[in-house]
């Protein structure tokens, strides 16, 4: 098997496994998580995979809750604001000089604070939830996105492709749409795929601190900030596998990004 | 010449960005739900209508933003950023009593993770596909990919809970203030907090350093030096050629340490900027927010000037090019 079809199975696979994330965790409904005193604070088993927490809950649904509402906000937040860098991107590639000095300006700002005290600002004074989540991790994502788009766009700008098309008396649609988008587009999913991330990272964070998802949601950062507690009762399985099976889940798609960088970029294609 | 005004350059844009930086805060302050006068009276108190207007009055709520603004911007050129709502002190003073250990954690973290991580992506450049550098590497793109929080709760579990070795949180002993509280006393309660930190941010500049190192070791000089007998490469081309991309790789980290600190600190209950403008932000403390946001933003942009005038001082390529440039 070569190195591209060996690609295309480990994408694949990841893939399905997100997908299969995500459907169990809309499978798994309020009912199956209710309290339970009966069976509280037990140690994982064969029934309770992850064990059970102070109420009852099992910790295997609502990790896998959890992990399904981490990938939506994920995906979502990192979709917007993979628009704000295309938008972005584009033009400070295309306009005049002055729009990308203003770019450049906004950028430094979004990279001058860090971007975790920035989310906790937009999310505040957005009103906090998944409303101020979603809005605070788009806003501050975009930045290094943005700046690949930019320089691609100015690089194919300039090839003689499109200068020739151009003389052909091909008009700016046409060019966009045949010289421009595929050259951009394969830069612009392995982007969006590795913020992706970076955005569920961050949504944990900032829940964790209380800015984000509300106490009663299903989320890795409210089941490891309540696990806190129980901590010196040697509850150490409350925390030790939502934030495992968070960190497999990063680290998978991180792996997607990769495969699909060795897929899509025409530099590696031909290898 | 052209250097001075490459550095002027540099530090007028960094004048240019905190001034920013001050705007962009404090119109998200101002136009945010949370209603002052309630955080300022607290939640059990009832206002009567006239009360209520002669605060607005008293705190000049009236005014147009663009007037509050002015206001703002006046005291905070005179280093008065107002009252916290939650201390009943003034910002100022509450950040001056947090900044030393935040700076503390912080410093720490940067020359800890810095050297530790340049050495070993020196180390896995050069044995690059040995078991080592496998290993290595595995565990750096692990813990890149690791939440800073949760790093922070395995070491409390492993070190506090069950070895004994550390407190769990509170920056001070039970039962002694803060007067109370020795140098060694606040140096053993940082020491977790630093160890989560460094942790999560060698990766970034070992996993640099790695590549720097192959690429440096596949170049034509080494391969030169090499065929001439050198001895020490390592030293003499490696060193010289990675160094000035990894300094530049972790002052560009200095906004994330921070970042990385506030979440360490929560996890440890650590008395630094960070935990407070947690709880400033839970609370509602509207000008400890934009105070502890726009101290920060100064550091990193300070930060980021060091770096550029370090870069500049250090590589003669950098500093020819901006003579021609």
């Amino acid at each position: 098997m070569d190195r591209r079809k060996k690609s295309k199975l480990i994408s694949i696979i990841i893939v399905a496994i997100i997908i299969l994330v995500m459907l169990l965790g809309t499978l798994i409904t309020e009912d199956m998580l209710s309290t339970n005193f009966k069976d509280k604070n037990q140690f994982p088993s064969f029934e309770h995979p992850f064990g059970t927490d102070w109420l009852g809950r099992d910790m295997f649904l609502r990790t896998v809750k959890g992990l399904r509402n981490s990938l939506v906000i994920g995906s979502l937040a990192s979709l917007i604001s993979s628009i704000i860098a295309i938008i972005v991107g584009g033009l400070a590639g295309t306009m005049p000089k002055w729009v990308d000095n203003i770019v450049r300006i906004i950028i430094d700002l979004v990279m001058g604070i860090p971007h975790l005290i920035l989310i906790i600002l937009i999310s505040i004074f957005v009103g906090r939830g998944t409303k101020g989540i979603l809005i605070g991790v788009a806003l501050t994502h975009w930045v290094s996105l943005a700046r690949i788009v930019r320089s691609e766009v100015l690089q194919v700008r300039n090839e003689q492709y499109i200068k020739i098309s151009r003389r052909f008396g091909k008009s700016n649609w046409y060019i966009f749409k045949n010289h421009m988008i595929p050259v951009v587009l394969p830069q612009y999913i392995i982007g969006l795929v590795l913020m992706f991330p970076h955005a569920i990272l961050h949504e944990a964070s900032v829940t964790f601190l209380g800015f984000g998802l509300s106490p009663e949601t299903a989320a890795i950062g409210i089941i490891l900030s309540e696990s806190m507690k129980y901590l010196i009762s040697g509850m150490w399985h409350l925390a030790f596998f939502p934030g495992l099976v968070l960190v497999i889940l990063v680290l998978l798609i991180n792996k997607l990004g990769e495969n699909l960088s060795l897929i899509l970029n025409p530099h590696f294609t031909r290898e | 010449m052209k250097i001075f005004n490459y550095i002027m350059n540099n530090f007028i844009k960094m004048i240019v960005l905190i001034i920013l930086v001050c705007i962009v805060t404090f119109t998200l302050a101002v136009n945010s739900p949370i209603d002052p006068i309630r955080q300022y009276v607290g939640s059990g108190v009832t206002l009567s209508v006239e009360q209520r207007e002669s605060i607005e009055e008293y705190w000049g709520l009236n005014d147009t933003k663009l007037e509050r603004f002015q206001k703002w911007a006046y005291n905070i050129m005179h280093g008065d950023f107002g009252e916290s709502l939650i201390y009943r002190k003034s910002v100022m003073s509450v950040i001056k009593d947090k900044a030393m250990s935040s700076l503390f954690l912080m410093i720490c973290t940067f020359i800890v993770s810095g050297a530790v991580g340049y050495l070993l992506g020196l180390i896995m450049g050069k044995y690059r596909d040995s078991i080592l550098d496998k290993i290595l590497k595995t565990i750096c793109v692990t813990f890149s990919a690791t939440p800073t929080f949760w790093v922070g709760i395995l070491m409390l579990m492993i070190f506090s809970v069950k070895l004994n070795l550390f407190p769990i949180g509170f920056s001070i002993p039970i039962g002694k203030t803060m007067e109370d509280v020795n140098f060694y006393e606040k140096v053993y309660h940082a020491i977790l907090p630093i160890i989560t930190l460094t942790l999560v941010f060698i990766p970034n500049i070992a996993l640099h350093t790695r590549s720097k190192t192959i690429d440096v070791l596949q170049s034509d000089f080494v391969l030169f030096a090499t065929a001439r007998g050198e001895k020490s490469i390592m030293i003499n081309h490696v060193i010289k050629n990675t160094v000035i991309p990894a300094i530049t790789i972790q002052f560009g980290s200095f906004s994330e340490i921070f970042g990385g600190s506030v979440l360490a600190e929560n996890v440890f209950s650590y008395p630094g900027l960070g935990s407070t403008i947690v709880d400033a932000g839970l609370g509602g403390d509207i000008p400890l927010l934009l105070g502890i946001t726009i101290i920060i933003a100064i550091f990193v942009f300070i930060g980021n000037f060091i770096a550029d005038m370090l870069c500049m001082a250090m590589n003669p390529m950098v500093r020819e090019e901006n003579i021609i440039g």
